[in-house]
């Protein structure tokens, strides 16, 4: 910023910054925020039971019902289990990835590996999912291999899943490795520290917010999937299934409405969880 | 702070369009009342240029998928009108589909009629603009699910039976009754496949009021609380034994072909793509306690933009020689009776048992379940929404 500029400039810049920032902001407000609002003012609403037209007349039965129903309970706790063991797994898999990449690898490996991780990300989500229906099918390449395949359920989802949400784990871990200074952990040895040690207090700390970061995209994808299930899932149903099905096939959205909301409250807590450890600084 | 009130303005702003959809798009009629009152087209002009379509897959083909299925080419150089065709995969999308307003007609089964018709979403036929209507078979006209007060609401395209398709290198004692997917499925279990869909629980009703008499069940659609449930605890035993549930077909060939599914509910085409494609051996069975199934009618909608192209399309699609060829490639009854005569296999129609109206009245068509029970037994009938609800129970 140059101080000694003509007060018309800085109007000028004032004016060219507001209507570079309009566009970004009438989409978050309008098209994201109002899109929730809208949601949530439909949670209140009803349907016809025959037409599926919806009654506009405020009524809280809807959320009555998602609080109390067995059935939404227990796909919330699957679906949540699902997130949580996509979660661990794909950090599990991703900080000795991670690590490696960022300290141990030369140049020219740490790239190919980084191409490596991100190449899947330019596939179709389907054609990922689909491949693992046929890798993991009773007559697949794994079965043809090993005799055995998990079959399609539940743990078929969570390793499609894990699959496809690694690389978002392991970016932001890779980046937390790459700030930590190799000096740090040279001073930590020369000072007598074991390589656990090292690990446990300099690396750990500095490398938890990376962790969390990329915790929050594996979390949030795995809780709102409903597609993966469809194609490896066997039987199976999570929460997204239950809220596509009252919306498309019961055409009942005050309901779907009403049951979007659990997953955005999970999502509301777990941010707030990670905004404690930091994390939200390292996305 | 003044930017705060601002984005409080902004805010305010949406919730205000928020309540004006309230208000504006409000809501429809329930079932006790009539349709709403909408008037068929007089007269039938030029076409517009443009079609838009929601149909079953292998409805509406333009050779794109096999070249020998081409029934949309001919019909857009002759009329002019450019068709596009939406995909619709269940009953309830098709709905759902409509209800947007950007298509001008609908291929839709029985389960999906009622609700069209009743939320004012398609407007009656004007049939004397449709002269291939005449020689449709009359067992298909002012048919409950297709008309309200001898109006009739499209024009009827052609019907069939759900049947249960088996894997014969597995399945090998030929059976021929739904027991085979209900209380006999353990000898399958987990290689079992089921509909995924709502209407499926009328399967489960169809069977029991076979194997269970002293239920009553009546008709499968017309189900009391009681009966529902009875209907859902089969179904729920079922699951024990389902690999997994099909919505779409594709999903379906391919799960036979690749052995996750070796039993189960189906349609004739998905058994002639598996037959076509030759990996695995499969033959289908009507068996023995009869079967649900659809009969298919082209609606158009209320706010169709291109109605003159729709007309057109509606008599096409039933004229003798399209209405075969679509049956043909699809695998069910041509709604016309003179297609018969233009089937590419001489006995086609003998097969499905096309003009054969006693066979046809043993099909328990799809139809939207209500709480007035649709067999008219009654008012303590369930309404499709608990069955939906039933439905999503039943998967867990």
């Amino acid at each position: 910023m140059s101080a000694g500029a003509a007060p018309s400039v800085s109007v000028r810049r004032r004016i060219s910054l507001g209507l570079l920032l309009a566009p970004p902001m009438a989409w978050l407000v309008i098209a994201y925020l109002g899109s929730l609002a809208v949601l949530l003012v439909s949670a209140f609403w009803s349907t016809d039971s025959f037409t599926g037209a919806v009654v506009h007349t405020f009524t809280f039965d809807n959320i009555m019902r998602v609080a109390t129903d067995d059935l939404f309970r227990t796909a919330t706790v699957r679906t949540a289990s699902v997130a949580l063991a996509v979660t661990v797994i794909c950090a599990v898999l991703a900080v000795p990835l991670a690590f490696y990449m960022a300290k141990v690898a030369s140049l020219r490996v740490r790239l190919a590996l980084v191409v490596a991780v991100t190449t899947p990300l330019w596939a179709s989500y389907l054609v990922k999912a689909y491949a693992w229906r046929m890798l993991l099918s009773p007559e697949g390449p794994l079965a043809w291999a090993t005799d055995y395949t998990p079959g399609y359920g539940l743990t078929a989802t969570i390793v499609t899943l894990t699959y496809l949400w690694l690389p978002y784990m392991v970016l932001p871990v890779f980046a937390a490795f790459s700030r930590v200074p190799d000096s740090l952990l040279d001073a930590s040895a020369d000072l007598g520290a074991s390589d656990w040690s090292t690990l446990r207090m300099v690396v750990a700390p500095l490398v938890f917010p990376g962790i969390a970061a990329g915790s929050i995209f594996t979390f949030s994808l795995s809780l709102g999937d409903y597609i993966a299930v469809t194609i490896v899932g066997g039987k199976t149903q999570l929460l997204g299934n239950i809220i596509y099905g009252q919306l498309i096939t019961a055409n009942n959205q005050p309901l779907a409405a009403a049951l979007s909301i659990i997953p955005l409250l999970a999502i509301v807590a777990y941010l707030l969880a990670m905004r404690r450890t930091g994390a939200l600084e390292n996305i | 702070m003044s930017s705060k009130s601002r984005v409080g303005l902004v805010l305010a702003t949406c919730a205000a369009l928020v309540l004006a959809c309230s208000t504006g798009c409000s809501g429809q009629p329930g079932g006790g009342e009539p349709p709403p009152k909408l008037e068929p087209l007089s007269n039938v002009g030029d076409g517009e240029g443009q079609l838009n379509l929601i149909a079953w897959a292998g409805y509406a083909e333009d050779g794109s998928n096999d070249s020998t299925a081409d029934w949309v080419t001919p019909f857009e150089k002759e009329t002019g009108c450019q068709v596009n065709v939406k995909i619709g995969n269940t009953s309830d999308e098709m709905v759902q589909l409509m209800r947007s307003g950007q298509y001008d007609g609908v291929s839709a089964s029985g389960d999906a009629t009622l609700r069209l018709i009743y939320a004012g979403d398609v407007a009656p036929v004007n049939t004397d603009l449709v002269p291939n209507y005449a020689s449709i078979s009359s067992f298909l006209k002012d048919k409950p699910w297709n008309s309200v007060d001898g109006k009739m609401y499209g024009i009827p395209h052609g019907w069939g039976a759900n049947l249960l398709m088996y894997n014969i290198d597995v399945v090998r004692d030929a059976p021929n009754s739904w027991s085979a997917v209900f209380d006999d499925a353990g000898k399958y279990k987990g290689r079992v496949t089921a509909y995924d869909s709502p209407i499926y629980i009328a399967d489960a009703a169809l069977y029991l009021s076979k194997s269970k008499p002293d239920l009553g069940i009546k008709d499968p659609y017309s189900l009391t609380p009681e009966q529902l449930d009875a209907a859902a605890e089969l179904l729920k035993k079922q699951r024990e034994n389902i690999g997994e549930y099909w919505s779409d077909y594709t999903k379906e060939v391919q799960a036979f072909e690749s052995g996750t599914s070796v039993i189960g509910t189906t349609w004739q085409v998905i058994a002639n793509t598996i037959g076509a494609d030759n990996r695995v051996q499969v033959n289908t069975v009507l068996p023995k306690e009869g079967s649900t199934g659809w009969s298919d009618t082209w609606m158009i909608s209320s706010k169709a933009a291109n109605p003159n192209c729709m007309y057109k399309w509606m008599n096409w699609i039933s004229s003798p020689e399209v209405n075969a060829e679509v049956a043909e490639f699809f695998g069910e009854a041509p709604a016309n009776a003179e297609a018969c005569e233009h089937t590419t296999e001489p006995d086609f129609c003998d097969i499905y048992h096309a003009t054969d109206e006693d066979f046809a009245a043993k099909i328990h068509y799809w139809t939207t379940p209500q709480k007035n029970c649709v067999d008219g037994s009654g008012d303590n009938c369930t309404a499709y929404n608990e069955w939906v609800d039933k439905w999503q129970q039943i998967k867990g």
